[in-house]
């Protein structure tokens, strides 16, 4: 484990990554302790104020402290983001290990059904399923785990027609055990490590798929501070105060980059030999 | 590419169309659990209710829902707008006309960026340009449309006074303002292919350039140029079309958000806007065009990928 840690901090990526990471962690944990002011509080004589001595990132129309309001919102946008992409890769693990293990013609219609609902692009099918569940930040999350599915199902079916093939997943059908414990306590535990490093760099793609969901107005409701839903409300300010979209815009950007560069680093740092 | 080939793919795109209005048809009108309830909103006055399920069949078990929808779409009627009364098909089809000039300059203008930025990245690599691609990379897989797209405006339309903010003008009318229309669209929409191809083309440029092949066009005494063109372009350029052909997933994603941003009346705009009305049939058109025009563009590209690839001889 200590030789993997070197090998993932080693690669610029994997340190600035877990850098980014570290830091969106302690934001989302303590933010609200450190922001500077009551993200709630509105203040007529300071709005839209220019980044400054008084608001360090600017203010907004109800001269609310913009930095405060990332931080406070850093929780309404990162732990959705990840739990998505844990519920879609859950779900997708399982359906990618069972097609797997069924093989054959099973395995067959179900790849060729995962294949069609590939066809609709992720962005429109979380609209859809956003659209169903009724707009929320809870339901975005689950509308962007229904669009990685199929995805997740991919990748892990691939990894796991390998596994398949071992000996001791034979050993546990020839002992008689069900189709349960085969796929769920055979298989699944070693499909794991490639399905993580396809996870991470769907954490990124999820931040901005959670993001634009509320920027379209299916996700996080106002008065949430969330990301997405900052950037949507300020664009009838675009000419005032450019800062409301550039701040939440930055932090959006930050949070994908991060998760993206310790994809990377991670990538890098378990198949070293493929490392460029 | 052979005819048995061509048409087992043909049935594939047929298939993958069934399982899609399947998927469109079972979240938009089965899933709700009332369909009306979520097209009138929950104020609705029950006599209001009642009525709107007897119009749209509401009442009848969803196989039957389903068969009507489809045996419609078959005969090419999508339905009709619950908003204006019009059918949606013609709607949503010139729509996507619109749609399909912003998608194909953003593909244009990215091959025209990517491909030699990837090339001159894996030549050079470590270079400046190299690091250039690099950060563009992953500033381009990290931005959302949305965040792009607004800064861009407030860049070039409202600081500046380059270009316009928003709107339309048909390249038909007036070539000019139709282009300076299309701009900030374009370069929003491209620069997350930009970030992916550009990427892809370098790794399989390393790749090919570390080939016996090249190495032997090296040796027979060929100038660095020929031996890029001639013999390692072409080679690394294959997977570059099922990267760009999978992006076109993406490009309608971000069709839909760049068309809300600028106002641009496509096909991803008529969609957001019978979202925000709950015009159901505007809704299922909307997202089976979309996912048509995906499921052909992915047809499209196999069969380009099987004209240029020699080695691949399909039984």
């Amino acid at each position: 484990m200590s030789d993997f840690t070197y090998r993932l901090l080693r690669t610029p990526q994997g340190v600035l990554g877990a850098a980014i990471l570290v830091a969106l962690g302690i934001v989302c944990t303590i933010g609200p302790a450190i922001a500077p002011a009551d993200p709630e509080a509105m203040n007529v004589l300071g709005r839209f104020k220019p980044p400054g001595a008084q608001f360090l990132l600017g203010s907004d129309d109800f001269g609310r402290d913009m930095l405060s309001r990332l931080l406070v919102g850093a929780r309404g946008t990162i732990p959705l983001a990840l739990g998505a992409t844990l519920l879609g890769t859950l779900a997708g693990a399982v359906i990618g290990t069972l097609s797997a293990y069924l093989g054959g013609r099973w395995d067959e219609a179900i790849m060729r059904t995962t294949d069609a609902v590939l066809a609709v692009p992720g962005l429109l099918l979380a609209l859809l399923v956003a659209n169903t569940l009724g707009k929320g930040s809870f339901n975005a999350m689950l509308a962007i785990a229904v669009a990685f599915a199929p995805g997740m199902a991919r990748v892990t079916r691939s990894v796991a027609l390998t596994v398949r093939r071992q000996d001791y997943v034979s050993a546990a059908i020839a002992r008689g055990e069900g189709v349960a414990w085969v796929v769920f306590r055979e298989m699944l535990p070693n499909v794991a490590a490639p399905v993580v490093v396809e996870t991470t760099i769907r954490v990124a793609f999820a931040v901005m798929l959670f993001a634009t969901l509320s920027f379209l107005g299916l996700g996080a409701q106002p008065p949430a501070s969330e990301w997405g839903l900052m950037v949507a409300q300020a664009r009838a300010f675009i000419h005032q105060a450019p800062w409301m979209i550039i701040a939440p815009g930055a932090a959006i950007a930050l949070a994908a980059i991060g998760f993206n560069l310790f994809g990377d680093g991670l990538r890098d740092a378990l198949n070293p030999r493929d490392a460029r | 590419m052979t005819t048995g080939w061509l048409i087992r793919r043909c049935l594939f795109v047929l298939y993958t169309m069934l399982i899609v209005s399947i998927v469109v048809f079972a979240i938009t009108q089965i899933l709700p659990a009332d369909a009306a309830v979520t097209l009138l909103g929950e104020n609705a006055t029950p006599a209001a209710l009642a009525a709107l399920r007897a119009r749209l069949h509401l009442d009848d078990p969803a196989w039957l829902q389903y068969w009507h929808w489809l045996s419609a779409l078959a005969l090419g009627d999508f339905g009709t707008s619950m908003r204006t009364g019009q059918a949606v098909g013609p709607v949503m089809f010139l729509a996507l006309t619109r749609s399909l000039v912003l998608a194909l300059c953003a593909i244009a203008l990215m091959l025209l960026i990517a491909v030699p930025l990837g090339i001159s990245a894996a030549v050079r690599r470590g270079g400046p340009i190299d690091l250039l691609a690099g950060v563009v990379s992953y500033l381009g897989v990290s931005l959302p449309e949305f965040v792009t797209g607004t800064v861009l405006l407030i860049i070039f339309a409202d600081r500046l006074h380059w270009l316009p903010a928003t709107g339309y003008v048909p390249l038909t009318d007036d070539a000019v303002e139709g282009v300076r229309h299309l701009v900030l669209p374009v370069l929003t929409v491209s620069l997350i292919l930009i970030a992916h191809v550009s990427r892809m083309t370098r790794s399989e440029m390393i790749d090919v350039l570390h080939a016996e092949y090249v190495r032997a066009a090296r040796l027979k005494g060929l100038s660095a140029s020929q031996v890029l063109l001639r013999h390692a372009l072409r080679n690394a350029l294959l997977p570059v079309i099922t990267i760009v052909a999978l992006d076109i997933g993406y490009v309608l994603g971000g069709i839909i958000v760049v068309e809300e941003i600028f106002a641009l009346p496509g096909i991803g705009r008529a969609l957001i806007v019978a979202i925000e009305t709950r015009d159901l049939p505007a809704i299922q058109a909307g997202a089976l065009i979309m996912a048509g025009t995906y499921a052909l563009a992915n047809f499209l590209a196999d069969i380009a990928y099987a004209v240029l690839d020699k080695r691949i001889r399909y039984e």
